[in-house]
């Protein structure tokens, strides 16, 4: 194996911080080669000084390509060389068609310099089947899911005649099945020369698909790991990450359960605009105090829909079913009903649907708790901020002043600001979804002993994940949902992935379990 | 975080105010070097009188573009508000405060017609109010039959060109002036100074005090010299008293009142906010409300000062009062702006009109001057945020 990118001794600086200082990589030819670090441990920094978002001459440290000394003065030069990144969020125009997608900045040119949309449409089929993806090439790719949009990502960097293909957390919004797929085409690109760099936080992936890893921490490289060593196992690589032995990835807690807190009946919910779509279907399920409940099911079973719709019918329409809080039934008409009875949701897109990222910190914990500082509508600043800087201590959110703004904030403190701005409105059940996502091993270690501190005090907390060994490290008990039914419940004593996974992919029509699996 | 952080946190949040600010300063001097009239008595007045209704309509204007809408009707608002209240009090005699009243109440109506087809039906405010640009026009051409109706006279042209003066008399200058503006400058001290109070008892950072007092003094002096000079010409304008009671209130409501949050809230990020609680059809509907009163008394004022309703009233008012918005750093995208801000942006365009008017500059060089200003200080707003989003 020859090497095909050295990076040297990198150091890039922003005023007041030292994003890297003195990392090497060594990346050889053919191989996947993973990156591993915390949030904010400076991956994507050094993916950005590989790829001339930070031009050169803005970071200290040299980079040979290919046997070349590389100074990329734009992304644009790295790409020509044939160095392409693709991002977590996707650059992918929703209401162009696959091809226009994948010839973007790039078109096919026939005569007179007008696009040839024949060829481009041709040429597009061959790159779609290269990525093994039996779609039309003028498809519109908001009409496809995210695995494949993800597929033609990469489609696209083929075009480029890609050499080295970068992937910011290819798999953090793709279900299992969409993942193997992927992993899978990156083997197989592997085996067309075609080296890799892909950064990633699901760490059994890491295990399962690199040749090497590196492992970065705080701006500074670890060491790299070859995976084919049997004492490269994943608790050595979270050792690397956070400077540290985790024990335990999941905090130690001992259950004291008291009554029941909130309970749904029947809960039925048809889709906002076709009306004959049911996406809940009688579903039930409670939740008592000092008590964690998960919610498994697969993307697409209706995790989101079914809190959403509870708390305060944000979701859906036709919305029929009880919900009885300590044993009386409400009515939720609106966010601030739900609020105002208790009950809080911790939503899993947090820069769609949980923050003002142009906001500060301070502003996007008080929001939903606002009336608590403004008795008579005039908010008492000075005890905002107080508010704000208290939970910026208990809750560890890194940031400079809680005047920062929040989308400058890492994944893993976001987290911290939606959490604290639930905890500030004193919720008796706090419905928390996808609560890790895409966030490192050590920041979910401290949202999780959050999870712990609010049911030590009595309240309850509803977890939805899709990754199953989070939910039997935290709740006490887990229900599964497939398609819009609750298929089962276990206490988690008896739950394991396997009769989870069982339970999670029953089909619309098939009958479910009898009694006895429902404990 | 040690104190140079702090410091330099704060200067980049308030780049965008203190920019617009030096902006602001230096356009006055500009004038003030080349035109020794610019800076007399007369003319400050002038500049008072002549754009109150653009300041006026600006505050309402901001609030609708901080949520994420746009407002392309209240020029056409200002003419029906203040053609209605001409009808009543000029061709059918009624008093002056009947005219007032009605005009508000038309203002609010126009507001809730808006805010219903923007909150309830789900219509962009862009495309509503282009409507309502074309609608409410169309109406106070049939208000007024296609003609011109004046005068007022009396107590409804004293709004927007009467004075408070001779009330405690004075040698030269009107003594009563000086007095409310000395309460001003008074009250504003005391309000920085339990402000700070209230940053130290909750461990706030705040600067040091030599630097606080020196801000105090330097605002005072400014305030103090614009009264007399205003106090030296005829007195103290009611527009005025009427423009700086709005922009206090506004100040307030924006910054410290939950329904103001709200306002920032929706426009930053709506979804966030409509999962926090928040009741984001009202607020849309509210902030069209209230833009619907603003026109209304900017129409009361605009009327009075033209002594008469015109059906072409309020021609493109629409427009400076976005362009002043926007030069005091509000957001095209929403979320980001302030009611200061967009005051000193209306005061910078009115400065530069009178200051070239005063020069002779033709209406046509007026206009492609207005035109730079604006595209440049929006130019800066986009440079400054790349440049925050460099920093981290």
């Amino acid at each position: 194996m020859s090497t095909i990118l050295e990076m040297r001794s990198i150091t890039k600086e922003f005023p007041g911080v030292k994003a890297l200082s003195n990392v090497n990589l060594t990346v050889e030819r053919g191989e996947i080669h993973a990156i591993c670090g915390e949030n904010g441990a400076g991956k994507s920094t050094l993916m950005k000084v590989l790829s001339g978002v930070y031009p050169h001459g803005s970071y200290d440290g040299e980079i040979v390509f290919d046997g070349e000394t590389a100074r990329f003065g734009s992304i644009n030069d790295s790409e020509a060389r044939g160095i392409v990144i693709i991002h977590q969020e996707l650059a992918l125009v929703p209401y162009l068609s696959v091809a226009e997608n994948i010839f973007l900045g790039n078109e096919v040119k026939g005569r007179a310099g007008l696009v040839d949309w024949n060829k481009a449409n041709a040429e597009a089929a061959k790159l779609l089947a290269r990525v093994g993806l039996d779609e039309n090439p003028v498809t519109p790719v908001g009409a496809l899911g995210v695995g494949k949009q993800q597929l033609i990502e990469i489609a696209k960097a083929l075009s480029k005649e890609v050499r080295l293909l970068i992937l910011d957390e290819p798999t953090a919004a793709l279900n299992d099945n969409d993942s193997e797929h992927l992993l899978d085409l990156l083997r197989h690109l592997k085996g067309q020369g075609i080296t890799c760099i892909i950064i990633s936080h699901k760490l059994n992936e890491v295990a399962d698909i690199a040749d090497r890893t590196t492992i970065i921490r705080d701006g500074q490289t670890i060491e790299t790991l070859d995976m084919s060593d049997p004492a490269s196992t994943q608790d050595r690589i979270i050792r690397g990450m956070v400077g540290r032995d985790l024990e335990h990835r999941y905090p130690e807690r001992t259950s004291v359960i008291g009554d029941e807190v909130l309970r749904v009946e029947d809960w039925t919910v048809y889709h906002p605009t076709q009306a004959d779509r049911k996406i809940i279907d009688n579903a039930s399920f409670n939740v008592r105090a000092g008590e964690v409940v998960g919610i498994a099911g697969l993307m697409g079973a209706g995790r989101t829909e079914l809190a959403m719709s509870i708390f305060g019918r944000s979701y859906g329409r036709n919305i029929s079913g009880h919900l009885y809080k300590d044993g009386k039934e409400i009515k939720l008409g609106s966010v601030s009903d739900a609020i105002r009875h208790g009950i809080a949701y911790a939503t899993e897109d947090r820069k769609g649907y949980g923050l003002n990222l142009i906001d500060d910190v301070r502003r996007n914990i008080s929001l939903a708790g606002l009336g608590n500082l403004a008795p008579r509508g005039w908010v008492n600043g000075n005890e905002e901020l107080r508010v704000a800087d208290e939970y910026r201590g208990s809750l560890n959110i890194k940031t400079p002043t809680v005047m920062s703004v929040v989308g400058q904030l890492s994944g893993g403190n976001q987290q911290k600001v939606v959490l604290s701005k639930w905890l500030y409105t004193d919720p008796d059940v706090l419905i928390v979804d996808e609560p890790t996502r895409g966030i490192d091993v050590g920041a979910k270690y401290e949202i999780y002993t959050i999870i712990n501190k609010m049911v030590a005090a009595g309240k309850a907390v509803v977890v939805i994940s899709s990754e199953l060994p989070e939910l039997l490290g935290i709740c006490d008990r887990v229900y599964t949902l497939a398609f819009g039914r609750i298929t089962g419940q276990l206490p988690v004593s008896e739950a394991t992935q396997e009769n989870l996974m069982e339970l999670m992919t029953i089909e619309r029509d098939q009958p479910l379990p009898t009694k006895d699996y429902v404990s | 975080m040690n104190a140079i952080d702090s410091l330099r946190d704060m200067i980049t949040r308030n780049m965008r105010q203190s920019g617009i600010m030096v902006a602001f300063v230096a356009i006055v001097a500009f004038f003030a070097i080349l035109n020794p009239n610019f800076l007399s008595p007369t003319n400050l007045t002038n500049i008072v009188l002549q754009y109150s209704y653009i300041l006026i309509l600006a505050i309402g204007m901001l609030m609708i573009i901080v949520a994420g809408h746009i407002d392309l009707s209240v020029g056409s608002v200002v003419a029906l508000t203040g053609a209605v209240s001409a009808v009543l009090v000029i061709r059918n005699g009624m008093p002056w405060w009947v005219g007032v009243l009605a005009a508000i109440a038309v203002g609010l109506l126009v507001g809730a017609w808006q805010g219903f087809w923007v909150a309830y039906v789900g219509i962009p405010g862009f495309i509503v109010t282009l409507a309502g640009m074309l609608l409410f026009r169309g109406l106070t051409y049939l208000v007024l039959n296609n003609a011109s109706l004046s005068p007022f006279g009396g107590n409804y042209y004293d709004v927007a060109n009467g004075f408070l003066n001779g009330l405690l008399g004075g040698y030269g200058v009107d003594v009563f002036t000086l007095v409310i503006f000395g309460i001003a400058v008074v009250g504003y001290g005391v309000s920085q100074w339990r402000t700070r109070r209230g940053k130290i008892a909750y461990q706030q950072t705040v600067e040091s005090l030599p630097l606080f007092v020196v801000k105090l003094v330097i605002v005072a002096a400014v305030v103090m010299w614009f009264g007399y000079q205003l106090a030296s010409s005829r007195g103290l304008p009611l527009v005025l008293i009427i423009l700086a009671a709005l922009v206090i209130i506004y100040g307030l409501v924006t910054q410290r009142s939950v329904f103001g949050r709200h306002v920032y809230a929706v426009g930053g990020n709506r979804h966030a906010a409509e999962l926090s609680g928040v009741k984001v059809k009202k607020v849309y509907f509210w902030i069209f409300v209230n833009m619907g009163f603003l026109a209304s008394v900017a129409g009361v004022v605009y009327s009075s000062r033209m002594n008469g309703a015109q059906p072409s009233a309020g021609n493109m008012f629409e427009l400076d009062a976005i362009a002043a918005c926007f030069i005091g750093g509000a957001s095209t995208t929403g979320g980001v702006g302030r009611v200061g801000g967009a005051m000193i942006g209306g005061l910078i365009m009115a400065v530069m009109s009178n200051g070239m008017q005063l020069m002779g500059v033709p209406q046509s060089m007026q206009q492609v001057v207005k035109g730079l200003v604006l595209l440049l200080a929006v130019a800066f707003d986009i440079w400054n945020k790349r440049r925050a989003s460099v920093v981290r």
